[in-house]
C-alpha cells in the first residue's frame, strides 16, 4: 500500500489543476451563486471534464472506463477543491457510476454505465433521510407488489439531485431501521411518476435536492442488485465517495492555509507583519501538523480502495479515519483562515468565506467527524 | 555482478551468519547495550553479537580505518543499513561518541584529537555523556554560563550541567562551556571533552515525578581540563554544536527504526476497562479514546509515508519537524484519557495490588511530561515549524503588540 501518489497520478494531478486553473477558478463558482444557476454547476465545464477521462477514471475498459483505480480520483478531487470547483464527479460518477458498476446487471450497465462515463446522463444517489447521515437507518418503504416495486416516503440531501436523469434510492425492504440487512437499491428514473424533486439550496451554492416518493410503482428491472442485500455495495461507494470528499477537504484546506499563510506575512499591524507573533505563529505550526496528519490518512484511504487484500472493516476504518481527520481539519483551518484575516476575513468580497462555506458542508456530507469517529471504533 | 551487489550479498551472508538469531528481536529499555569502559551485557549473545561487529568495525562502519572504521562509501552504509533493517538487526550497542561527538571530531578535530579520541569510541570502550544543558539555560541554550577559565595550559572548569543522561556511568563527556564572558552570548561558548573522573567532577542522579531516572546533574569545582581537549577553535563552540544536534536528528530518525515497544494499545484497554459504554460518561469517554487512537494511527501511517517518500527522494524536511512534537503530545494526551478510563488503577506506586501494566501505566504516564519538554520542548519545536518551515518572520526586538 503506497502512501505517495505514482508518476501517472502526478502527471494526471498536473493536468487537472492547469485545467481547473483555466477554466473553473474561484471566481467561476463565485459566478454561479451570483446567476443562481439552478444545476450548481457549469455544464460546458462538465462536457470537458469528461473530455478529459475524469468520468472514465475509476472504471474498467469494458464499460469505457481507463481502469485507472480510485486512486486516480484523489489529485482530481484535491484540485477540485482548490479551486472550488463544482462538477457531479462524485454524485453521478462516484457514487452512482460505482453503484451501477457494483450491483448493476448487465441490461442496467449496458443502459447506464456508459451514459454516466459518456456524460450524456446524470445520476444521484438518495440515501440521507434525516439530518445527519445515517445509512443504516434507511426506513423509505419499497413493497413487493405485483412484478414490481411500490416505493413511498422522502429523501433528504441529494446530492446534486436537481435535474439529475435518474435516482438510484436506498430503500427499506425488510427489517428494521439500524439494520443492514434489508436494505435495496432502486434505479429510479427521474420521470417517473409520483416522484417529486424539490431544490435545497445550501450555503455552499451547489446542487442539493430533496426527493418525495409518492406511492411510485417500479418495474422488477429497476432493483439494483440483489433484494434486500444493497448493503456491502452501498458502503463500497459510500466509502469511495468519502475518500473523495476528504480529498476536496484536504485540497480546500491546503489551499486556505496557504493563502493565510501568506496573510501572515505580509499584512502589517503595530509595525510588523502579524506573522511574527509566536502567538499566531504556533496556531500557524498546528495548523501545518494537522494538514500533515490529514495527508497521510487520506493517502491511506485512496490506497485501500484499489487494495482487494483488504476486508471492509480494513477499509471502513481506513475511510472514516481520513474523512474524520480531513474534515476536522478543514474546519478548523477555515475557521482559522477567517480568524487571522480579521475584518476582510468576514466580508463577501474575500473568497475565504465561500471555502469556509465549502468545507462545512462537504465535512457534514456522508458522514461528519462524529459519524466517522464511532465508525472508526465500531471497526477497531 | 556489480561491486555494490557483490558487497550486498556478502554482508547479507555475514550478518546472516554472525547476528545470533535472539539479536533479530525487538528490544525492552534492558536489552539496550552501552559501549563502555566496563560494558555489561543481557545475555551471552549480546556479547557475541557486540564483539563481532566491533571486530568487523561495523560500530562506525563510515569512519575512515585510520580512525577505527571500515571506511564504508556512503552507497555501502545504504546497502549494510537496508541488510540490518532487512532481518531487523538490534543495534549492537548505542553510544553518544558515535552518533554525536564522533562526526564533529572527523569534521572539527585536530589530527591528534582524532588519533587519540576516534579509535577507542570505534571500538566501543568509552562510554560519553552530553553537557549541554544548565539549570538557567535550558531553551536558550546558547545563555550557558559553565566557565572555563584560562590558566595557562589548561582550562579551570566551574559551574554545572543538568539532564546530562546517564552522567554517572559515563566515562567521559563533550560540554559546552563559557570561555568568553564579555562576547555576544553565541560568541564565547567553546567545546571541550573532559574525563568524567577528573578531580572535581561529581554528578548526582536525578529524580523525577516519575521516580529514578537517567539524568544527573553534574558538578564541576575547579576541574583541570588540558588545552588539547578543546575541539575546534575557542570561542567557536556553537557552530559545533548546530552541528552536532543535527546530526542527534539524524541519528535519532535512524534509531526510530528500531522497536521500542514503549506503547500501549488504548482501544484494547478502553475494551478492558470499560468494557461495554452505557452512560453518557462512558460514552464520552470513549469517544475521546476513539478520537486519541486516530490521531495516532495517522501519525503512523505519516511515519510510513515519510519512510516511501524518503525512499522517493522527496524532500521531508518539513515531516521531519513534526514528529517529535506530535508524538509526545499524542501520548501525554493518550495517557489522559487512560488515567480517567483507569481511575483508581492507574495511580499505583508500588504494590502488589497493582499488576505490571498497571504500574507501568502511572510510570509512564509521569514519565511523558518529561518527554514534552527534553530534546526541545513543544512550543521550541512549534517556534521551528513556524520559522523554518513555514517561513514567518522573526520578531523584532521590543515590539509588544
Amino acid at each position: 500500500m503506497s502512501l505517495r501518489y505514482s508518476d501517472e497520478q502526478r502527471l494526471l494531478a498536473d493536468s487537472a489543476r492547469d485545467f481547473l486553473a483555466a477554466r473553473s477558478p474561484v471566481s467561476a463558482q463565485r459566478r454561479l451563486r451570483d446567476d443562481a444557476v439552478d444545476l450548481g454547476f457549469d455544464a460546458p465545464l462538465w462536457r470537458d471534464a469528461v473530455e478529459l477521462g475524469w468520468s472514465a477514471i475509476p472504471f474498467p475498459e469494458d464499460f469505457g472506463g481507463l481502469d485507472f483505480g480510485c486512486k486516480g480520483l484523489g489529485p482530481i478531487f484535491e484540485s477540485m477543491g482548490r479551486n472550488l470547483s463544482a462538477s457531479p464527479l462524485l454524485s453521478s460518477v462516484v457514487l452512482g457510476g460505482s453503484l451501477l458498476h457494483l450491483a448493476g446487471n448487465s441490461a442496467q450497465q449496458t443502459h447506464w454505465l456508459q451514459a454516466v462515463i459518456g456524460g450524456e446522463q446524470r445520476l444521484a444517489l438518495a440515501v440521507d433521510e434525516r439530518s445527519r447521515h445515517d445509512p443504516s437507518r434507511t426506513a423509505l418503504e419499497a413493497k413487493a407488489e405485483g412484478q414490481g416495486y411500490r416505493l413511498h416516503g422522502d429523501k433528504f440531501w441529494v446530492v446534486d439531485g436537481f435535474g439529475a436523469d435518474a435516482y438510484v434510492v436506498a430503500a427499506r425492504t425488510s427489517g428494521q431501521p439500524g439494520d443492514t440487512q434489508g436494505i435495496s437499491l432502486f434505479l429510479v428514473p427521474a420521470d417517473t411518476q409520483g416522484l417529486t424533486v424539490s431544490a435545497l439550496p445550501l450555503i455552499d451554492s451547489r446542487n442539493s435536492a430533496r426527493l418525495q416518493l409518492d406511492q411510485v410503482q417500479l418495474g422488477s428491472d429497476a432493483l439494483l442488485g440483489t433484494l434486500g442485500e444493497g448493503w456491502t455495495a452501498l458502503e463500497t461507494a459510500l466509502d469511495r465517495g468519502r475518500t473523495c470528499l476528504a480529498a476536496e477537504l484536504l485540497g480546500m484546506a491546503e489551499q486556505l492555509f496557504e493563502t493565510t499563510l501568506e496573510y501572515l506575512k505580509t499584512r502589517v499591524q503595530f509595525d510588523t507583519p502579524i506573522g511574527t507573533f509566536q502567538v499566531l505563529q504556533h496556531r500557524a505550526a498546528q495548523m501545518y501538523i494537522d494538514l500533515a496528519l490529514s495527508r497521510s490518512a487520506l493517502m491511506a484511504a485512496l490506497a485501500t480502495l484499489d487494495d482487494a487484500s483488504h476486508d471492509a472493516g480494513a477499509r471502513a476504518r481506513l475511510v472514516s479515519l481520513a474523512k474524520w481527520k480531513a474534515g476536522d481539519t478543514a474546519i478548523k483551518v477555515a475557521n482559522e483562515a477567517v480568524q487571522m484575516h480579521g475584518g476582510i476575513g468576514v466580508t463577501d468580497e474575500l473568497d475565504v468565506g465561500l471555502y469556509l462555506k465549502r468545507v462545512r458542508v462537504a465535512q457534514s456530507c456522508l458522514g461528519d467527524r462524529d459519524f466517522h469517529c464511532e465508525r472508526y471504533s465500531a471497526h477497531a | 555482478m556489480s561491486t555494490i551487489e557483490q558487497f550486498r550479498q556478502d554482508t547479507r551472508a555475514w550478518l546472516e551468519a554472525n547476528c545470533p538469531l535472539s539479536m533479530r528481536t525487538g528490544m525492552a529499555e534492558g536489552d539496550v547495550v552501552w559501549g563502555s569502559q566496563n560494558p555489561q551485557f543481557p545475555c551471552e549473545d549480546a556479547r557475541l553479537w557486540f564483539e563481532r561487529m566491533r571486530d568487523k568495525r561495523w560500530f562506525c562502519p563510515e569512519w575512515p580505518e585510520e580512525y577505527g572504521g571500515a571506511g564504508l562509501s556512503d552507497e555501502q552504509l545504504a546497502v549494510l543499513e537496508s541488510e540490518m533493517r532487512r532481518i531487523k538487526c538490534r543495534p549492537p550497542q548505542i553510544n553518544l561518541g558515535i552518533w554525536m561527538l564522533g562526526p564533529v571530531l572527523l569534521a572539527f578535530g585536530s589530527e591528534e584529537q582524532k588519533r587519540d579520541l576516534l579509535p577507542p569510541i570505534a571500538r566501543g570502550e568509552v562510554r560519553w555523556c552530553q553537557g549541554f544543558s544548565e539549570p538557567n539555560a535550558g531553551s536558550d541554550l546558547a545563555s550557558l554560563k559553565m566557565a572555563a577559565r584560562d590558566a595557562g595550559d589548561h582550562f579551570v572548569v566551574d559551574g554545572s550541567k543538568i539532564w546530562t543522561s546517564y552522567g554517572d556511568k559515563s566515562d567521559w563527556m563533550y560540554a559546552l562551556v563559557r570561555t568568553d564572558f564579555s562576547a555576544p552570548k553565541h560568541e564565547g561558548i567553546s567545546l571541550i571533552v573532559l574525563d568524567m573522573r577528573s578531580p572535581g567532577v561529581t554528578p548526582q542522579p536525578i529524580d523525577l515525578i516519575s521516580g529514578k531516572s537517567a539524568f544527573c546533574q553534574v558538578f564541576f569545582d575547579s576541574v583541570k581540563v588540558p588545552k588539547s581537549q578543546l575541539i575546534g577553535p575557542l570561542n567557536g563552540g556553537w557552530n559545533l554544536a548546530k552541528y552536532l544536534l543535527q546530526h542527534e536528528r539524524k541519528a535519532m530518525s535512524k534509531f526510530g527504526e528500531f522497536s521500542l515497544p514503549s506503547h500501549f494499545d488504548l482501544l484494547a484497554l478502553m475494551r478492558e476497562y470499560v468494557p461495554a459504554p452505557q452512560t453518557m460518561s462512558e460514552h464520552a469517554l470513549q469517544a475521546r479514546a476513539t478520537a486519541c487512537a486516530m490521531n495516532e494511527h495517522a501519525y503512523n501511517l505519516t511515519v510510513q509515508r515519510m519512510g516511501e517518500e524518503a525512499r522517493a527522494g522527496d524532500d521531508i524536511g518539513g515531516l521531519m519537524s513534526i514528529m517529535k512534537l506530535v508524538h509526545t503530545e499524542q501520548e501525554r494526551d493518550k495517557f489522559e484519557v487512560l488515567l480517567d478510563a483507569m481511575a483508581g488503577h492507574a495511580f499505583g506506586w508500588e504494590n502488589a495490588a497493582f499488576s505490571e501494566q498497571q504500574l507501568a501505566i502511572t510510570r509512564s504516564w509521569l514519565n511523558s511530561y518529561a518527554l514534552t519538554i527534553s530534546g526541545g520542548a513543544s512550543e521550541i519545536q512549534l517556534n521551528v515549524i513556524a520559522k523554518r518551515v513555514l517561513g514567518l518572520p522573526d520578531a523584532k526586538k521590543g515590539v509588544t503588540p
